[in-house]
């Protein structure tokens, strides 16, 4: 029977033949937790007794999400993660390290055709690698750690082929957040997502793992891109191992097929409090800001930086904005010193903080202040996300955030890029 | 299953984020604490308004978001016996299940805040007892009827040596 790519990965991992709706026990390739969800996962493998944990050589723990510790009880949860780490042998990435889902990516872990669980929603960032990977609980994760494996409901999958060719100033962000929009934040739930298209063929691996990240905010289990030339490329800079993509059958069977035209879309902005209440830029030009944050598992990679520090080079940002940006890891961190990206930043007026997760969760590093508006790089604008229910996110690319620190309002960059 | 509770009455795409914000997720562990925040974002103090057995009651999407299995732990350290809503988010929907909160899908669009609701689980009906009308439940896959009636995941793995599926 023609499978899609998430039926062919699971059958593959079940060890028999399936078909949408399907539920099996497969085995799971990679997993993984951060500090949000780690102290859970190791409280329910107190409770399971597991006599040894068969997935010890393919999990790790990040933590990222308050790194460094801004609180106490934040503190006990590090130590915590640190101290079962070494007692079981298991790899751990410190504070520094970065972002899990870039962390992850950077390890060469994950490869095509894997079945990667994560306790972190947006472990279906993977998916630009052509992997099936999908987020999940604590206990979901800690049985998956214990016992290799876990229950999978087969996925019907959707399939969005994006044609044309984005525009100057727009970019993968404003594509994937005009694609929420218009699916909205259940238009996939419980569904494999494909992605295809010359518009996605055409996009770098940075600018695909920002169109994967969001499938889970219209509640995709995994947004998959098919790999190429570019997949395996990128791949052999963090792995030696053999890369074996897998496809969809033409003839596979799709719950549904959307088309979009790139060349139509403008810079999109994802509006308070909800990531599907999307519009174009240009309806909230002039919108005063107080805040800009760039960074991410979305939007903190080295691309994103780099279209930053285009715009801010020689700039100084808005005296009423304060710009924080957090590079989602110490290589990206690294190469952006090296090319003299973080000095641009700097200089403009920018404040870079740790490698992690920590204003775009609320936790530290840029917690806004009641009445607020704060223009942000990240995949979710919930009301009191960024730590305070009386502020306002909203949603935009690196570089519609960039130019809007300058200006103090939110500015369609188009205009902007050379 | 025979459950009797009131209703508190949310609306749609309430994410995991407002069932327990993150200010709280990450340096509060005790469930009894955690729960004192439950949807504090959307009311405040709602804790207080909850008698244990209560219903949560909301639209579609219930729990999008954040994979936080805080979520479920806040709803459950409240009293709350049962969420009821149109449809659910993926990762809540496992957690939930995991943890052994029971999730009853159904058109929530005539329960009320207030409202005296009667869920049958074998039946496959809620009977709201504001105007005695009946409707009708999505029934859940027996697997996970499996896990709820376990008490939990953990508890059916180790009933079972692994998944009984």
């Amino acid at each position: 029977m023609a499978k899609t790519i998430a039926e062919k990965i699971l059958s593959a991992h079940a060890g028999k033949d399936l078909k949408s709706g399907d539920y099996a026990i497969c085995k799971v390739d990679f997993c993984l937790g951060q500090d949000g969800t780690s102290g859970l996962i190791i409280d329910a493998l107190d409770k399971i007794k597991a006599k040894k944990l068969s997935a010890r050589s393919n999990f790790c723990m990040v933590i990222d999400h308050s790194a460094p510790s801004p609180n106490i009880g934040v503190s006990a949860i590090h130590k915590k993660m640190r101290a079962f780490a070494k007692k079981e042998s298991l790899k751990l990435y410190d504070i520094g390290c970065g972002v899990c889902h870039q962390v992850v990516l950077e390890s060469g872990n994950v490869l095509p055709g894997n079945l990667v669980a994560g306790a972190d929603s947006h472990t279906c960032t993977y998916g630009a690698l052509g992997a099936l990977s999908t987020g999940f609980g604590s206990t979901d994760l800690a049985i998956t750690l214990a016992s290799g494996n876990n229950w999978f409901k087969v996925p019907k999958t959707l399939k969005i082929v994006v044609d044309g060719k984005l525009a100057k100033g727009v970019y993968s962000k404003d594509l994937i957040l005009h694609i929420i929009g218009d699916l909205t934040a259940d238009g996939a739930t419980y569904e494999a997502v494909e992605f295809y298209g010359p518009a996605i063929k055409a996009l770098s691996m940075d600018e695909r793992f920002t169109i994967s990240n969001m499938a889970v905010e219209m509640g995709a289990k995994c947004g998959i891109i098919p790999p190429d030339d570019k997949t395996i490329k990128w791949l052999k800079q963090w792995t030696k191992k053999t890369i074996k993509p897998v496809y969809a059958d033409n003839d596979a069977v799709y719950d549904n097929i959307k088309h979009y035209d790139a060349s139509k879309i403008a810079p999109q902005v994802a509006m308070p409090h909800q990531v599907d209440n999307v519009c174009s830029i240009t309806k909230l030009k002039g919108k005063p800001i107080q805040e800009a944050f760039i960074g991410t598992c979305t939007n903190g990679r080295l691309e994103d930086l780099k279209i930053a520090a285009s715009i801010l080079k020689g700039k100084q940002v808005h005296p009423d904005v304060r710009l924080i940006v957090a590079p989602a890891s110490r290589p990206i961190f690294l190469k952006a010193m090296k090319a003299g990206i973080v000095k641009i930043l700097v200089e403009s007026g920018a404040n870079v903080v740790t490698p992690g997760c920590g204003p775009c969760v609320g936790t530290h590093n840029g917690v806004p202040s009641d009445g607020e508006a704060v223009l942000s790089t990240a995949n979710r604008n919930f009301k009191g996300r960024m730590g305070n229910p009386k502020a306002f996110i909203y949603l935009a690319s690196p570089a519609s955030v960039a130019v809007s620190a300058i200006t103090g309002k939110i500015t369609d960059p188009r205009s902007y890029i050379k | 299953m025979r459950l009797k509770g009131q209703a508190h009455k949310f609306g749609d795409a309430v994410n995991t984020d407002y069932i327990i914000s993150g200010r709280y997720k990450f340096r509060i562990q005790d469930p009894k604490e955690l729960a004192k925040h439950v949807m504090e974002d959307l009311k405040p103090d709602f804790y207080k308004t909850v008698k244990s057995g209560d219903f949560l009651v909301a639209g579609s999407n219930f729990g999008c978001g954040s994979s936080r299995e805080q979520a479920p732990i806040a709803i459950k350290g409240a009293g709350i016996q049962a969420v009821i809503a149109k449809s659910f988010a993926r990762i809540f929907f496992r957690n939930a299940i995991n943890l052994g909160l029971l999730l009853i899908e159904c058109d929530t669009t005539g329960f009320k805040q207030g409202h005296r609701l009667e869920v049958d689980t074998d039946k496959g009906y809620v009977v709201n007892k504001a105007n005695n009308k009946k409707v009708q439940i999505t029934p859940l896959p027996g697997f996970m009827t499996r896990i709820i009636k376990d008490g939990g995941v953990v508890k059916h793995f180790k009933k079972h040596g692994g998944f009984k599926l």
